[in-house]
């Protein structure tokens, strides 16, 4: 799986999510910075890691969903390739209209950083074919801004259709607003584009890959796209 | 030519900043606060357009950049 890591100032988890593709896949990906205006060619999957972008100034994720780089990725996600969105990347994608809604700050308005406990809807998509249907994984968050919000028809439209595919749950795996760390709409931490190749999420599943990180959940939804690429190819 | 744009969120949206502020301002004894919205505002130099023209352009970049229109609403005012 060839892999391009988006880097724009202000992002900080370029680093782990550029290990963990390398870790997992076995290929290290291309750090592709904000003004350039092509993808390498032949990529696969294009990630928008987590940070900061330009502060969070204006919106979060505002003004890099503007950036030279973002035309190549639109066009990259309506070829129907890849785009694995990562916290304020979720955000990012969002606004560049990659994905439908906003993040808006948290319900309790804290930065919450701490680790969240997530139900795995359906495992027939490139982004969860690594996990069962139902499974309750543990992924790290840290984030200000992770509130999903969108009108009620787009959200009707998203259960509708199986595009919440990552929901906070307990550790159990029920729905319980306890464990709704940031307030969102159904409880959503992760959503499908219309085509299903782009995913959005606030939590890091790169942040849960390897032993000495204390848990490996996040591995499969890695392995998963590896395991896509290779029987697409 | 100077104009202002001001954003603010939809009815409906729920806007935990300006609830907290309401709070600050009745615990601080502010009386008749019913409730806050907070926004933000940006004044903007303009220069070699004429008055329609600014309006159009701003409201471009009102929708482009300067509002989320998923949960926002602006208003553009040229001076």
């Amino acid at each position: 799986m060839k892999s391009a890591v988006l880097v724009f100032p202000g992002i900080n988890r370029e680093q782990d999510m550029a290990r963990a593709l390398a870790l997992i896949s076995g290929r290290a990906p291309t750090m592709v910075w904000h003004a350039e205006t092509a993808l390498p060619a032949g990529t696969d999957l294009v990630v928008i890691p987590g940070g900061f972008s330009y502060g969070d100034y204006l919106r979060c994720g505002a003004i890099a969903a503007r950036a030279p780089i973002m035309d190549a990725v639109r066009a990259h996600a309506g070829n129907r390739g890849l785009v694995l969105a990562v916290c304020n990347g979720f955000q990012i994608a969002c606004e560049a209209g990659l994905l439908p809604g906003v993040l808006m700050r948290n319900a309790r308005l804290k930065f919450m950083c701490k680790d969240v406990y997530l139900k795995v809807e359906r495992s027939d998509t490139p982004f969860s074919r690594g996990y069962n249907a139902g499974q309750v994984i543990r992924v790290p968050t840290a984030h200000g801004e992770g509130n999903y919000v969108a009108d009620a028809e787009t959200v009707a439209r998203l259960e509708g259709e199986g595009r919440v595919l990552y929901r906070y749950v307990s550790p159990g795996g029920a729905r319980d607003p306890a464990w709704n760390l940031n307030g969102s709409t159904n409880a959503i931490a992760g959503i499908l584009n219309e085509g299903g190749n782009v995913l959005g999420m606030m939590p890091h599943p790169e942040n849960h890959v390897e032993a000495v990180m204390g848990c490996t959940d996040g591995r499969g939804l890695f392995a998963g796209l590896v395991d896509h690429v290779a029987q697409a190819a | 030519m100077k104009a202002r744009v001001t954003v603010t969120l939809k009815t409906g949206i729920l806007d935990p900043q300006g609830k907290a502020i309401e709070g600050a301002l009745k615990s601080l004894g502010v009386e008749g606060v019913a409730s806050v919205r907070q926004g933000k505002v940006f004044d903007i130099e303009l220069d070699g357009i004429d008055k329609a023209r600014a309006e159009a352009l701003l409201k471009e970049a009102a929708d482009k950049l300067l509002a989320n229109t998923v949960i926002e609403n602006y208003r553009v005012e040229v001076m």
